[in-house]
């Protein structure tokens, strides 16, 4: 009996850890029903039509994802009709970051002229699952049997600074590949970014 | 009175100094050297920045440090504020904090080579701080309060 306690603990404390960690390469990506700055709640699988996503977590308040908003757009316009749109996610906690609210999203979204949904994850149960950390952070996924693998984790480039200067496109070049079904050469990068707030 | 021209020239140009201190900007490769110093202290090393918030708040837990245990620990602060905020945030918030600990500026785009270099557990959030001395080092990807922070501080000092 105290056998078995102790495996149900392990197990229970196994099972956490994994949850805290978040996705890898290959794992099966949650869907999710998240509110989006036209009011309508979206879910991956209302993209009938797409092969996969460029999925991205960041928000107006980090100067990391300010920097990027054109570049996201970019992707999106590139991307979209190809059968990879852009869906981005604003995972911040808005009492700490009230400059992150959906009417504030709304705003941003309108000057930017941004043609992807931006949704709230407003209870912040879906970066959990993720894995996400900071803002901005960024999942490709791929669409198999109506389930969505994680083929990428990581930055949208290699410079933050200066979108000219940038040698590799990590996010354009693991589409390019997953169009042209062949593997992801580089599946996970890091980039400073700045903490989700909870 | 033209003793008194030679003095305000004298202030002007003297004057001002001390007040002008440039940032100390580096990159990776140069940071390389903060990071590996093998002399008999403890080194606490403090990635921030001024746009982070939760940095921002536990950077009087690092003065305090600082000050506490002045002779054994040598805190370093390295900034990652854009380049473009130097002027406009960066400066202004040294000169309004008047910072003990030593402030250094890290800017380098290859984040994806430099950030494992630092810790492989990394990815890339902040703040993240970095203990260590001549024989052991530890990454702390996470916030602290004064109490955390001595706490781990002693395990180097004995």
């Amino acid at each position: 009996m105290k056998n078995l306690k102790l495996l149900l603990f392990s197990l229970l404390m196994t099972t956490t850890l994994l949850a805290q960690k978040g996705y890898d390469i290959g794992d099966v990506a949650t869907d999710f029903k998240l509110e989006n700055i036209d009011g309508n709640f979206i879910s991956l699988s209302d993209f009938t039509q797409a092969k996969g996503f460029i999925l991205i977590f960041t928000c107006n308040t980090c100067p990391y994802a300010v920097a990027y908003e054109d570049r996201i757009e970019a992707l999106n316009k590139k991307y979209a009709s190809k059968g990879y749109p852009v869906v981005a996610i604003m995972p911040n906690d808005i009492s700490i970051k009230p400059g992150d609210s959906l009417a504030a999203m709304k705003k941003r979204a309108t000057e930017k002229g941004f043609t992807f949904p931006y949704v709230i994850d407003r209870e912040q149960s879906i970066f959990p699952q993720y894995g996400a950390t900071k803002t901005p952070h960024v999942y490709i996924l791929e669409k198999e049997n109506n389930t969505n693998i994680v083929r990428y984790i990581g930055a949208i480039d290699d410079n933050y600074k200066d979108a000219s200067m940038v040698k590799t496109k990590y996010v354009e070049n693991a589409v390019d590949a997953l169009l042209n079904n062949k593997e992801v050469s580089i599946s996970k990068t890091k980039a400073i970014g700045c903490s989700i707030k909870i | 009175m033209r003793f008194f021209k030679y003095f305000i020239f004298v202030f002007l140009v003297f004057g001002c100094i001390p007040h002008q201190k440039e940032l100390e900007v580096y990159d990776f490769q140069g940071i390389d050297s903060f990071l590996h110093q093998k002399d008999s202290k403890v080194h606490v090393v403090n990635f921030w920045a001024t746009w982070c918030a939760p940095c921002v708040k536990e950077l009087p837990y690092f003065e305090q440090l600082q000050e506490n245990f002045e002779k054994d620990v040598e805190v370093l602060l390295i900034s990652l504020d854009f380049p473009n905020q130097y002027e406009t945030k960066l400066k202004p918030f040294l000169k309004k904090k008047q910072l003990k600990s030593k402030v250094i500026v890290l800017d380098d785009v290859n984040m994806n080579t430099w950030i494992p270099q630092i810790d492989s557990k990394w990815d890339g959030a902040i703040p993240v701080t970095l203990i260590y001395n001549k024989n052991k080092r530890q990454f702390y990807p996470q916030s602290f309060t004064y109490d955390e922070l001595v706490n781990e501080v002693q395990k180097f000092l004995n």
